[in-house]
């Protein structure tokens, strides 16, 4: 009988360890990191949408769209943060850096970034933060996350419930992207044909579709 | 960890992407917030996604689902996008969105050369439209 109490005892002893040990930092870890995270993301997208090289920002836009699949992985959610890092990291700022050469950007800084409602629009960002700020705040100072035991967005969690519940909305987007696909194609043969310039846009659009749709 | 956290990190990051919106002349530069705001959008799905699925009884994982949704329409309009910049790029010469004004009201163009220029790569994309 005493094997077996000590057994059980091991048993529930390493149970709890594996609870314990589930979440890879301390919950106190869990705020620090996602508060480091959070601080890179949003300088990152503060100097994508301030600095005036136009490729700089595309490669700043790298690290705040690499920072958020930090986020959700530190929420637990992993399938969407490896969604995050093959379509957008992978080919969306592959595709924004295909654009902005085909466009000729030049690779110095250009003056004529930003436009001369600059304060306007500064105003109008800050009272939109102060506004959005303090009624989120204000609405969930009690709520708190509970990141202990399973991961919420597992692969397992979230291809259950996008087969089961979500199916028909799945079905209608692939529709959707084949529409996009389509699109691109026309767009860019009617301008093939007037003018000759520009013919790599049509496969880097495609290509795009092409990674997308292999993601799904 | 405090909801709040990811609360507020999409709520500055919606607004960096309304800046970048709204200040930006480049096109490219204007997807590129669009982008910003988009992902914002994403993180509060996905971490009111994670609280709710601790609290509710039982769960959709709808916030989950939504944000793969909404990272699938930002490629297609990504793609989209892109293709129209560089129509315009091509038929125009230029990205600059302050420089699109031909369907501006109730002032005139800046220059009597760039309305002509305007107006003669319009009839040259209509040709080529026809031709096409």
């Amino acid at each position: 009988m005493t094997p077996a109490a000590a057994a059980g005892t091991a048993a529930h002893a390493t149970t709890t360890a594996a609870a314990e040990a589930q979440g890879f930092l301390s919950p106190t870890g869990v705020e620090i990191a996602f508060l480091l995270v959070g601080l890179v993301t949003f300088g990152a997208a503060l100097i994508t949408v301030t600095t005036r090289q136009l490729v700089h920002a595309a490669l700043w836009l790298v690290v705040a769209l690499g920072g958020l699949a930090v986020e959700y992985l530190l929420l637990t959610a992993e399938f969407i943060a490896w969604v995050q890092v093959l379509i957008y990291v992978g080919s969306v700022v592959v595709l924004l850096l295909f654009g902005l050469m085909l466009t000729r950007a030049p690779i110095g800084r250009s003056p004529d970034a930003d436009s001369g409602n600059r304060w306007v629009a500064l105003t109008v960002a800050v009272a939109a933060a102060a506004a959005l700020v303090w009624v989120v705040v204000d609405a969930f100072r009690t709520t708190w996350i509970d990141l202990d035991g399973a991961p919420a967005g597992s692969t397992e969690v979230t291809g259950a419930s996008l087969f089961q519940h979500w199916v028909l909305p799945f079905e209608a987007l692939s529709v959707l992207l084949l529409a996009a696909l389509v699109g691109a194609i026309v767009l860019s043969r009617k301008a093939k044909a007037a003018t000759s310039a520009a013919a790599p846009s049509a496969p880097g659009g495609t290509d795009t579709r092409r990674d997308t749709e292999g993601a799904r | 960890m405090h909801l709040a956290y990811p609360a507020v990190l999409s709520a500055l990051l919606f607004c960096t992407g309304l800046y970048g919106v709204l200040a930006r002349r480049n096109a490219i530069l204007v997807l590129m917030s669009v982008e910003l705001m988009l992902n914002a959008v994403n993180l509060n799905l996905v971490a009111f996604d994670v609280w709710l699925s601790r609290t509710a009884e039982e769960t959709l994982h709808s916030g989950q689902a939504l944000t793969l949704f909404t990272i699938a329409i930002a490629a297609a309009e990504i793609g989209i996008g892109l293709a129209i910049v560089l129509a315009v790029y091509r038929n125009r010469g230029t990205s600059d969105i302050d420089k699109l004004r031909d369907t501006v009201e109730g002032h005139e163009p800046d220059g009597d050369a760039s309305d002509s220029d305007a107006s003669a790569t319009r009839a040259t994309a209509e040709k080529a439209e026809a031709t096409a």
